[in-house]
């Protein structure tokens, strides 16, 4: 079943007169429980790309459908509920809120969604447990490590059980050893749960780990393998 | 809901420099207001209050001709046998004293100088002129039968150089038209704390002054007091009579009923001037905030936070400046206001001819100013937060998230 699908759809940014396009005319299918990664040179409209899928944004044209649901149809309110729901985000830069422990940080999403006490309670803690960080869940963004930090973010994008997590260049602050721990966790949470992963990537790490990878150039899908297995 | 407090509670503690100098400019707002409300509060019931001790009474009876300005001792505008009305106003459990006073205009005639005064006839044994036997700052107080003494205001005697036991030659207006002068010595001074009313009163028995301006029998004025202001009207309703007029403490302080509603204009323009300058310290406190946190803010967009809850986010950190700004502008203002409550402020003679102003002024906090005021700093410090609580709700997530 596919969790998303695009067709046709470009996204064109305008500043002052100049007028650039990121996305040429997409059309792309995801389907339910794949590891994909996006890959292409800076520039190449990944990340867009991604933040388009992840309701963050709207295209020019083209349509983006998430579970057969037409997105772009959808006001503000409704894609931030949208997101809250049925999507799950992990940033490249650490993107914890800095005032809250890494426990509040993963309960954040829930709460947003109105989970109760109990509920939030078991699901954050198995959450960290899941990331190895179930001894440090009272700890602050600034008293965990780099790889610590994603580690917390990847639970946070887990929290609501959505159907999409999306990814955009999640290793690349980290050292080897945590960027392959990251995608272990990353993995191992996507043979589990099923849950669709995507990345936007350069990294070749994170491309072993994948096991479709669709290519963009200039704001097109160049390449879309969809064999690729684990080396 | 308790987490966005969590939030917002912590996120004031990472520029705890720039929360202190916030929580500090409504604290010290809050207190300024409070010490200004309580100054001109205290102001003006301090002057109302004065002005019912010395001169107005909660109630008097007049003539119906009788006009205060001209000082009239025509027999037609005088109380006829005050004495009889007296006794059957004290006969009322409302009133507290009752007296006859004769108002005349007249001139003090030193060997330098001549000084315009009004010369006021009591019945020195009544309660109603308690402020001038306990206001005797040298020398004796009157005495009913004293036939050749009177007792002036400290201020009158230092600006002519009188002291006690001095004569002076005194000339007032006669209830025919003519001018009459006596010579009279000064038995005492006396000092009410208001020198403008010090400065140009002076006081003898009742039964003199009627000798000597030819009005024996009668007197300006019936001086009432009551056990209890808000009985004025009640007693004066009572007390209609179609020979007499009767007066009210209000009627009668008309201008400090006006100027009490100018001072309350006054103080609502101080309140948003003060609160404005307040309100700026803290939309710039908070925009500072959404400028530093807008990346933040995107990734709580991102994970599904809507624009009112960031607006709740912003709304509740202002919440916590409002509140710790009230409670340190009250723990700041109280004792202020408590000291000068106590103590005063003294401003001297204030140089105001015709209104009755003390030279101390008595600060007087009420709870309604209080709270009056409370609700305010709380209310404009949430109206200030308004606008940066909007830009932060309407930031777009993906210039957020690459902020």
């Amino acid at each position: 079943m596919e969790v998303t699908k695009l067709t046709d759809v470009t996204r064109v940014y305008k500043i002052g007169e100049v007028e650039t396009h990121a996305l040429r005319g997409i059309n792309l299918t995801i389907g339910d429980g794949e590891f994909t990664t996006l890959v292409g040179p800076s520039g190449s409209g990944k990340t867009t790309l991604l933040q388009l899928i992840g309701c963050l944004d709207q295209p020019t044209s083209g349509s983006i459908y998430l579970r057969g649901e037409d997105v772009t149809r959808l006001n503000r309110n409704q894609r931030a509920d949208l997101r809250k729901a049925k999507i799950g985000f992990i940033f490249q830069f650490f993107a914890l809120i800095p005032t809250l422990t890494a426990y509040e940080n993963v309960e954040m999403p829930l709460l947003l969604s109105g989970q109760n006490n109990g509920r939030r309670k078991t699901r954050v803690m198995e959450l960290l447990d899941a990331v190895g960080l179930s001894d440090r869940a009272h700890h602050r963004p600034d008293q965990l490590s780099g790889g610590e930090q994603q580690r917390v973010a990847v639970a946070r994008a887990l929290a609501t059980n959505p159907v999409l997590v999306l990814a955009d260049e999640p290793t690349a602050n980290l050292d080897t050893a945590n960027g392959d721990q990251v995608m272990e966790i990353m993995q191992k949470l996507n043979q589990e749960t099923g849950t669709t992963f995507i990345f936007a990537t350069h990294d070749p790490r994170v491309i072993k780990y994948a096991r479709r990878v669709v290519t963009l150039c200039d704001g097109l899908v160049v390449e879309n393998n969809t064999a690729k297995k684990k080396d | 809901m308790l987490q966005l407090f969590k939030m917002a509670y912590r996120n004031l503690g990472r520029n705890r420099r720039r929360t202190f100098f916030s929580v500090l400019a409504v604290a010290v707002a809050l207190a300024l207001l409070l010490m200004i409300a309580a100054i001109l509060e205290g102001e003006m019931r301090g002057a109302i209050d004065l002005s019912i001790r010395l001169h107005t009474g909660h109630l008097q009876i007049r003539a119906k001709s009788y006009e205060e300005e001209k000082l009239s001792l025509a027999w037609d505008d005088l109380v006829e046998n005050p004495e009889q009305i007296v006794t059957q106003l004290e006969a009322l459990e409302e009133v507290k004293a009752a007296a006859p006073r004769l108002n005349a205009s007249g001139i003090i005639a030193t060997r330098d100088e001549s000084v315009g005064v009004q010369v006021i006839g009591i019945d020195p044994l009544s309660e109603t002129n308690e402020p001038f036997y306990q206001g005797m700052v040298a020398g004796e107080y009157l005495t009913p039968d004293d036939r050749e003494g009177v007792i002036i205001g400290l201020p009158l005697a230092e600006k002519l150089d009188l002291k006690v036991g001095d004569t002076i030659n005194l000339l007032v207006n006669t209830s025919n038209g003519d001018v009459d002068e006596q010579l009279f010595t000064i038995r005492g001074l006396y000092s009410t704390g208001t020198p403008g009313y010090d400065k140009s009163t002076i006081f003898m028995p009742l039964a003199k002054a009627q000798t000597f301006t030819r009005t024996e029998g009668h007197a300006s004025l019936i001086f009432i007091l009551l056990n209890d202001i808000d009985q004025t009207d009640a007693v004066a309703a009572a007390l209609q009579s179609s020979q007499y007029k009767i007066e009210t403490w209000r009627e009668m302080n008309k201008l400090f009923v006006q100027m009490t509603g100018f001072a309350n204009v006054y103080m609502a323009f101080l309140n948003l001037i003060v609160l404005g300058v307040t309100a700026t310290v803290i939309t710039n406190t908070l925009l500072m905030a959404v400028f530093e946190r807008t990346r933040e803010m995107g990734i709580l967009t991102a994970i599904g936070m809507k624009g009112r809850q960031l607006i709740a986010l912003f709304m509740a950190e202002a919440g916590f400046l409002a509140v710790g700004g009230i409670i340190f502008g009250l723990l700041l203002g109280w004792p202020l206001v408590a000291y000068y409550t106590k103590y005063g402020i003294y401003f001297g003679d204030m140089g105001m001819t015709g209104i009755i102003f003390g030279d101390t002024i008595y600060a007087h906090l009420t709870v309604s100013d209080t709270v009056i005021l409370i609700i305010m700093a709380f209310v404009i410090t949430l109206l200030a937060a308004l606008y940066p609580a909007i830009v932060a709700s309407r930031l777009e997530p993906v210039e957020a998230l690459h902020s």
